[in-house]
């Protein structure tokens, strides 16, 4: 008799997990920019990945300074990200620990908008955002910490309480889950079922951005076959499941003028440029003229592909 | 035996190193050029157990150079630690950082955040609290002050309290002022601490030239000073020349107005 196993499980193995002998496709989540931003509407919570100038996902805020979206609350270790979307007046609200661009430490978008007043704020410590981005993600209200106590962070937030603990006789700083309804996140590649890499040397708070949000928009360089991560090397860079990411966007060059290493560094001369529109009140040149109609328009402008990726990397 | 010609900033970057010497094995973080060198010095001279970054995503087991480095290739990686795991360390204590606030007031209160008009309408919107209410309740804290003034050492508290320092006041329950654990201030004019009566300021030494009184005089409060108050140590020849070698751009002489030499010629003491 022959071995039935070996008749039997090959060649039928191979039928019932693929996909076209069910009728069934995988999730194909890649959608164009204004795609993947009409998921953003007023008054919405989103949370930005990266770290001051370094890993911004700036075509898609490039794509909501398009847009009509207004009055949005955004929490993020912030940069020109943050700084754009106030000086284009879409801002509610900042939820910070610092904006800055390192090596021009006040970032004049926000700083403009913080001084005219513009913008309510709550001002929290890096590693307070971490907490509360991980409440969020865990689903509890609140995680405990000393992280804030005897500072101006319980003063000027008079929504984040002290409580007392049951285990202890000391007061606590209870760090509210910082609930998003949208994570915009910049990644190295991605496949089309959203597995997204990080390939810079930190992937930051990026993981718990995404699984803070409700729906999460990735931002990448290329789309690469799902195969791609078969490599064990390339799936440790991966931070989050798929099921954590709803959306996917091909924007090659796309966090320009913010690093994306190892791509390209960051673009000191092009921040200048900015920080100039912004000194100067003319914003809104800067969005009509550098930022366009569209992205294409906005590689053109800042003089294409290739020249974001001359940009070097850098050093610290 | 001649003394090595040094500068002010050299001078002081020494006396920062010191900061570390007693640290074990803690990561030195020294944000800023002469508080980064600072801690490489330490970590290359009196406390080779101090653990450093890369300020970017890996521990390293030897410094790297704070100018005229090429790329982080190469460099001597011990483990990966990004930002997310940073915080993991402040947590657990083991760390020292020297940070340069824009205020600092008499309870070692400090402020990065904001400076003058409301909280709504900041005068000056400077970087944010950043990391600092986190790192002041969980680890040691030095602070170093490039121009020491009335308008850094201010006379009440900060415009904003960012980090946690000597203030009763601000205590919530259970808490006592002992958990805070400030150490040194390092300013172009001395080297101060808090071993004064309840966690007073105090002057701890003088730089050459620098008498007690122009510290008293660019500072918003009270300060104590030690007995016999030493001048504040000169570099060595083998410290000059690890400074040297960790800044071979010469960084360093840019930190400090005018690069003035660490023993203050005659002619400017008689304006002091």
């Amino acid at each position: 008799m022959e071995d039935e196993g070996q008749s039997f499980a090959p060649d039928t193995l191979r039928l019932i997990t693929n996909n076209e002998y069910w009728g069934t496709k995988t999730m194909d989540k890649v959608q164009t920019p204004a795609d993947a931003i009409a998921a953003i509407r007023d008054g919405m919570t989103i949370g930005i990945g990266g770290w001051g100038p370094r890993r911004k996902p700036m075509a898609l805020i490039r794509e909501l300074l398009r847009s009509d979206v207004k009055e949005l609350t955004v929490v993020a270790y912030g940069g020109a990200d943050v700084g754009m979307l106030c000086a284009a007046g879409k801002v509610k609200k900042v939820i910070f620990a610092f904006v800055s661009l390192d090596f021009m430490p006040l970032e004049p978008g926000f700083r403009a908008a913080r001084e005219s007043g513009a913008i309510d704020v709550m001002e929290i410590d890096e590693g307070l955002m971490l907490l509360g981005l991980r409440a969020a993600a865990w689903g509890v209200p609140f995680i405990p910490t000393a992280v804030g106590i005897g500072t101006d962070v319980v003063n000027h937030n008079p929504d984040i309480k002290l409580i007392d603990s049951p285990y202890d006789d000391k007061a606590w700083l209870a760090m509210p889950a910082l609930k998003l309804d949208v994570a915009l996140i910049q990644a190295s590649h991605c496949d089309r079922r959203g597995v997204c890499s990080i390939e810079s040397p930190d992937h930051y708070m990026d993981d718990w951005f995404a699984r803070a949000a409700a729906h999460t928009i990735v931002a990448c360089e290329s789309i690469v076959e799902g195969s791609y991560f078969n490599d064990p090397e390339k799936a440790r860079q991966v931070f989050w499941e798929r099921a954590v990411t709803q959306s996917v966007v091909v924007t090659p060059g796309g966090a320009h003028p913010s690093s994306n290493d190892p791509s390209y560094g960051f673009d000191v001369a092009h921040f200048g440029v900015y920080a100039k529109h912004v000194a100067e009140g003319t914003f809104d040149a800067y969005r009509t003229q550098v930022i366009g109609d569209s992205e294409a328009d906005y590689i053109d402008a800042v003089g294409g592909i290739d020249a974001i990726h001359a940009l070097s990397l850098p050093v610290y | 035996m001649t003394t090595p010609e040094f500068s002010l900033a050299e001078l002081m970057t020494v006396a920062a190193s010191h900061a570390f010497d007693h640290d074990g094995e803690v990561l030195a973080t020294g944000i800023g050029v002469l508080p980064r060198l600072a801690a490489s010095l330490a970590m290359l001279t009196s406390n080779p157990d101090l653990m450093m970054t890369d300020s970017q995503s890996y521990v390293l087991s030897k410094p790297n150079p704070i100018s005229g480095f090429a790329g982080h290739a190469g460099q001597a990686n011990e483990c990966w630690m990004g930002f997310s795991r940073i915080f993991d360390n402040v947590w657990s204590s083991k760390r020292h950082a020297m940070v340069g606030p824009s205020q600092i007031d008499r309870f070692g209160q400090a402020n990065i955040s904001a400076l003058g008009g409301t909280y709504q309408s900041p005068k000056v919107q400077l970087l944010g609290v950043r990391g600092f209410p986190g790192n002041s309740i969980s680890h040691a804290n030095s602070f170093f002050v490039p121009k020491h003034s009335n308008r850094v050492f201010v006379a009440g508290e900060c415009d904003v309290v960012a980090s946690i320092g000597y203030n009763p006041a601000r205590l919530p329950k259970g808490y006592s002022v002992d958990e805070v654990d400030l150490r040194l201030i390092i300013t172009d004019l001395c080297v101060m601490d808090f071993g004064g009566p309840d966690h007073q300021m105090r002057i701890v030494s003088l730089h050459p030239g620098v008498t007690e009184q122009e510290v008293r005089d660019n500072t918003g409060f009270e300060l104590a000073i030690v007995d016999n108050v030493p001048t504040t140590a000169a570099p060595t020849t083998a410290q000059l020349a690890i400074m040297a070698e960790l800044d071979p751009k010469n960084i360093r002489a840019r930190q400090i107005k005018d690069n003035p030499p660490g023993i203050r010629p005659p002619a400017e003491e008689s304006i002091a």
